[in-house]
């Protein structure tokens, strides 16, 4: 009896440390994740009352929303292309940076600083560099005698503008995989040199394997951060009046930038909570996908 | 030590030397190019009209306009967005260490019915992308009256953020329980155990989410998007994009105007990562190798 009320005292005292949480969750989680499915199922303008119309949004998001596809599309092609460019551009940075050699903590600093860059600051100063005529870019092109692109105001080249900005921000991606490098245990490599591994060999037996990890936790996040690609359509594409982000002709229109134009910009609560869900279907589909293929790829040490 | 470090069995001196020889150009070039966009931005920033122009750009202006930096102040209230800005970093700053540290100790130190399954719930809410409790949220807001107010920027820090619970929660797992067992044999309470013991002990951890908390508030641009509509409750970061959507989107030439203002709005991210970065890069490191 006494160690049953004890149980409860000490329940009740892991309640009150955790009730900020609790509450949170409640207040600004379950609460809106179930009203954002209801909202879902109406039409609704926020100034009159809602209608229902059940699945209709969802239908017409998915079989008649061209903008939708687009979307979609340019979504898909920047996660494509900037997360394993990302991750791939990040692990060999730190491998040049896990070098035991005089100044590497210089570099990491330079490398690291422009990740943690305000993203409205970094837009505004990428929006300059892709200048046609006058930006950083095109200047270095002209000095290397090449005619650059019209990059941002290019249907072509919108998309390809902000992945090659996206590589400005790996520094945390790098500082994660230096990490993981710096976990390795030497004798590993030094035991598969004295067996005869080459460098290549070594890389591919040795290090991928001991931060697959690393890896898998970069590209969860890479694909799930990207996904939700936003701030820099938005600051890049948009002029003075609203509705004009997401140019030229569509070609930037992410899936969040697109939700955010239904939204805030027309009002359509119910079609913009539709929206909301499938991005988060697509995103949960992704990692689910990635968690099951990385399964037994990702190698975590024993007593773990 | 295996970047491109060898290991094989015999490297000669030379062989060694043209390794870290190339390992430095190759540094050395990438770290120039990830530099080289924030020193063009100071030179455009210090430019007069015709220099931003200018056909070839003098990097190092003949006379570089410092004035740019306060005439930013006559086209955007900037003192008035500094100082919500300002407000809002330090009370979510409060916000979300106290909230997050009390729900980590409540997680790693006491054990209760549900804790196992609650944690795991908390951890999968960081998989939720925030656009789907957006509307609601927004909804139930602008029902409280608080849209264009400072208040849906600041009031949800004060009910934790699952990243930074996981994160403290780790860290505390690493304090020897010994500490809080003698504490509470002198009779203090959980509550003081958490404050006078855990807290001081977990400094390091409570900084890296200081920081990153700070980083992530001062740089936050969606939340003060959706909810900030009147200039004088705009934040640094929304200011930002208003003074560019003022400039480029009317056909105004005045880029160093634009960039003197991004300057300022990145001096604080600079200095901050410059007097702290071993915490910030231990808290990356720590949060990818979990």
């Amino acid at each position: 009896m006494i160690g049953g009320s004890m149980t409860f005292r000490r329940s009740l005292g892991g309640y009150a440390f955790i009730a900020p949480w609790l509450v949170g969750f409640l207040i600004f989680t379950a609460g809106p994740m179930i009203a954002s499915l209801v909202i879902s199922l109406h039409s609704w303008s926020m100034l009159s009352s809602p209608i229902w119309v059940g699945f209709e949004n969802y239908q017409s998001i998915i079989t008649e929303d061209p903008l939708f596809l687009t979307s979609l599309w340019n979504t898909g092609f920047y996660v494509l292309f900037s997360v394993p460019l990302c991750i791939a551009a990040g692990l060999a940075l730190a491998m040049l940076l896990h070098n035991r050699l005089p100044g590497m903590g210089f570099f990491r600093t330079m490398l690291f600083l422009p990740s943690i860059m305000n993203i409205v600051a970094a837009s505004v100063l990428w929006l300059w560099i892709f200048n046609p005529e006058f930006g950083l870019l095109n200047t270095f092109l002209r000095w290397l005698g090449v005619q650059g692109p019209l990059w941002l105001q290019s249907e072509t080249w919108a998309k390809p503008s902000l992945v090659i900005m996206s590589l400005w921000g790996i520094g945390g991606t790098t500082i994660i995989f230096l990490a993981a490098l710096q976990g390795i245990p030497q004798e590993l490599h030094e035991a598969a040199a004295l067996d005869g591994a080459g460098p290549a060999r070594r890389f591919f037996h040795i290090t991928i394997p001991m931060i697959s990890p690393a890896i898998f936790f970069s590209s969860i996040m890479g694909v799930i951060g990207s996904f939700q690609v936003f701030a820099q359509a938005f600051v890049m594409t948009g002029a003075a009046q609203p509705g004009s982000e997401g140019g030229p002709n569509n070609a930037t229109l992410f899936l969040v930038l697109y939700l955010y134009k239904k939204a805030f910009q027309e009002f359509r609560m119910g079609y913009a909570s539709a929206l909301a869900w499938i991005l988060f279907f697509i995103i949960l589909v992704f990692t689910l996908l990635q968690t099951r293929l990385s399964k037994d790829r990702v190698y975590y040490e024993a007593g773990e | 030590m295996n970047g491109f470090q060898s290991y094989d069995r015999s490297p000669t001196a030379l062989g060694t030397l043209v390794r870290s020889g190339a390992v430095y150009v190759i540094l050395a070039v990438i770290s120039a190019g990830f530099l080289l966009p924030l020193a063009w931005m100071l030179s455009v920033s210090l430019q007069d009209v015709r220099g931003v122009f200018a056909q070839p750009f003098a990097w190092i202006p003949p006379q570089p306009r410092w004035e740019n930096y306060s005439d930013v102040a006559t086209l955007i209230p900037l003192g008035r967005y500094l100082l919500n800005t300002v407000v809002v970093t330090g009370l979510v700053l409060l916000g979300t260490v106290l909230s997050c540290s009390l729900v980590a100790y409540g997680f790693s130190r006491i054990r209760f019915r549900g804790r196992t399954v609650l944690f795991a719930l908390c951890l999968s809410t960081m998989m939720l992308p925030g656009q789907v409790t957006m509307i609601p949220l927004y909804v139930m807001f602008s029902r409280l009256g608080w849209v264009d107010t400072l208040w849906p920027l600041i009031i949800p820090s004060f009910f934790g953020s699952p990243f930074y619970i996981f994160l403290l929660r780790q860290f505390f797992l690493t304090i020897p329980r010994e500490y809080d067992e003698a504490a509470r044999l002198d009779g203090a309470g959980r509550f003081r155990v958490y404050w006078s013991i855990i807290l001081p002990l977990a400094r390091p951890a409570l900084i890296t989410v200081a920081l990153f908390t700070f980083i992530g508030t001062w740089n936050d641009f969606f939340t003060p998007l959706i909810y900030i509509n009147s200039p004088e409750h705009a934040t640094l970061t929304l200011g930002l994009n208003m003074l560019k959507s003022q400039i480029v989107g009317t056909g105004m030439t005045q880029w160093h105007l634009l960039m003197a203002a991004a300057c300022m709005v990145m001096l604080p991210n600079i200095v901050l990562f410059t007097l702290a970065q071993k915490y910030l890069v231990k808290g990356i490191a720590m949060g990818g190798l979990r």
